[in-house]
């Protein structure tokens, strides 16, 4: 062995990781020459003196590294062990979760009445193709009225608006918003209404435009703590007035 | 038996017999942890925050942990823990890292005589090393104080076998090059 190579082998025999083989090399290389030999034992001394400036923990450590974890399990609130930075970064999380919070609200609230705009269209639809439209044939809301009674747990408001040119066809149970809810059904000419009831304690009016969906109209509003839905395939001026007549009446 | 207000939550049995095993394998660990920590920050409460942290972080990542040697593990998580720490507090002690492909200029002058480096007092040897750049002092925390194994140390630095072997050289000769002089003069 040369001493380019011993040089090279020096470092690994000095941390054991040389094989066998080499190492008994080196060993031979390292008793025939000096220069090598000196770096040898210049690694050593190394090592010993790097050694002694080996940095030990206060005794406390361990009982905070302890509590901590603790603390962390018990919790699963982290104390702020860095810095103030990590204060600020935990604070604007928490107000992104509080605006998107808010956000989540605005966005569910309206996204929700869209979604039950859609399903009282589809009712709608439903109750005219299946030839299901009425449960309870009359146009007696004295007959329409007490039907609901034990098939619903509120009592909806059955107006009459036969001299309005709105008679009443019947009234039915439908599902709605994961509820039972009354629906009752108008005429107009040849158009049907469909007017779905169902209670919503606390809601107050917010005035909204009739919409359109799937070329159908509706109309959304609160009266005496129920959620009402009207439907047609009516023009929106003349349901718009249907739902006026309504309001006016039930508050008369 | 009343509580305090401000007590923790009882811990369950399963939070127990994880916080038992390690307390077994990981908590004989935190010499070497403050160690690393210290060498890396230069500071005591820098470093006893960041053992802090890392011991978080090991205990929650200690569901991950398949048994083995959990000083390797441990400080892999002190490393890491350093870097990001220094990374937030010290950028610039980062920027200035050591080039692996410049050629071995430290190995090719003659090594100092071990006596002279046998002389260097605590004080000397810890100032040569704090003024060495960062991968050089980690590399010889890991192998000259720890003992860890080349293959342990490019696992935790994720670098070549290879490159273990002539960052270490090059941070031995550069050390015995700063000690030298200082022990020549001061001793």
């Amino acid at each position: 062995m040369n001493c380019e190579e011993a040089k090279k082998l020096v470092h690994a025999y000095v941390d054991r990781e040389l094989d066998l083989v080499k190492s008994l090399e080196l060993e031979r290389h390292l008793t025939d020459c000096d220069t090598c030999s000196k770096e040898y034992a210049g690694l050593q001394a190394l090592r010993s003196v790097v050694g002694s400036v080996y940095q030990k923990p206060s005794a406390q450590l361990q009982k905070r590294v302890m509590s901590a974890i603790r603390k962390d399990v018990g919790s699963e609130a982290r104390p702020p062990v860095m810095s103030w930075r990590w204060l600020g970064v935990a604070a604007s999380l928490v107000l992104l979760v509080f605006l998107s919070w808010g956000l989540f609200r605005v966005l569910s609230g309206s996204s929700s009445d869209e979604a039950i705009a859609r399903e009282v269209v589809s009712s709608h639809v439903r109750s005219l193709m299946a030839s299901h439209l009425t449960d309870v044939p009359s146009s007696d809301q004295h007959t329409v009225k007490p039907w609901f009674n034990g098939k619903l747990d509120f009592s909806p408001p059955v107006i009459d608006l036969a001299d309005q040119g709105f008679p009443l066809a019947g009234g039915r149970l439908d599902y709605l918003n994961n509820k039972p809810v009354a629906a009752l059904v108008y005429q107009r000419r040849m158009h049907l209404i469909n007017l779905f009831i169902w209670p919503s304690p606390g809601e107050r009016e917010r005035p909204k435009p009739a919409e359109t969906l799937n070329g159908y109209n509706v109309i959304h509003w609160y009266q005496s703590d129920m959620s009402c839905w009207a439907v047609s395939d009516l023009n929106a001026e003349e349901l718009n007035e249907f739902v006026r007549l309504l309001k006016s009446k039930s508050a008369s | 038996m009343f509580k305090r207000s401000g007590e923790r939550k009882e811990e369950t049995v399963p939070d127990r017999i994880k916080r038992e095993q390690f307390e077994l394998s990981v908590l004989p660990h935190l010499g070497a942890a403050y160690n690393l920590a210290r060498w890396l920050t230069r500071n005591d409460h820098d470093a006893e925050d960041v053992v802090q942290e890392s011991y978080l972080r090991a205990y929650r990542f200690f569901g991950g942990f398949r048994g083995g040697d959990g000083r390797a593990w441990l400080l892999t998580i002190v490393r890491n823990t350093c870097y990001t720490w220094l990374q937030q507090n010290r950028p610039r002690e980062l920027s200035d890292s050591i080039d692996d492909t410049a050629d071995n200029i430290e190995s090719d002058a003659p090594s100092p005589e071990a006596e002279l480096i046998k002389n260097a007092d605590g004080k000397m040897i810890t100032r040569a090393l704090e003024e060495l750049p960062l991968e050089f002092k980690e590399i010889l925390v890991l192998r000259e104080m720890e003992g860890m194994s080349y293959k342990e140390i490019a696992d935790m630095a994720d670098i070549p076998l290879g490159t273990v072997m002539s960052r270490l050289a090059r941070a031995r000769k550069r050390l015995q090059q700063i000690l030298a002089p200082t022990v020549a003069r001061e001793a």
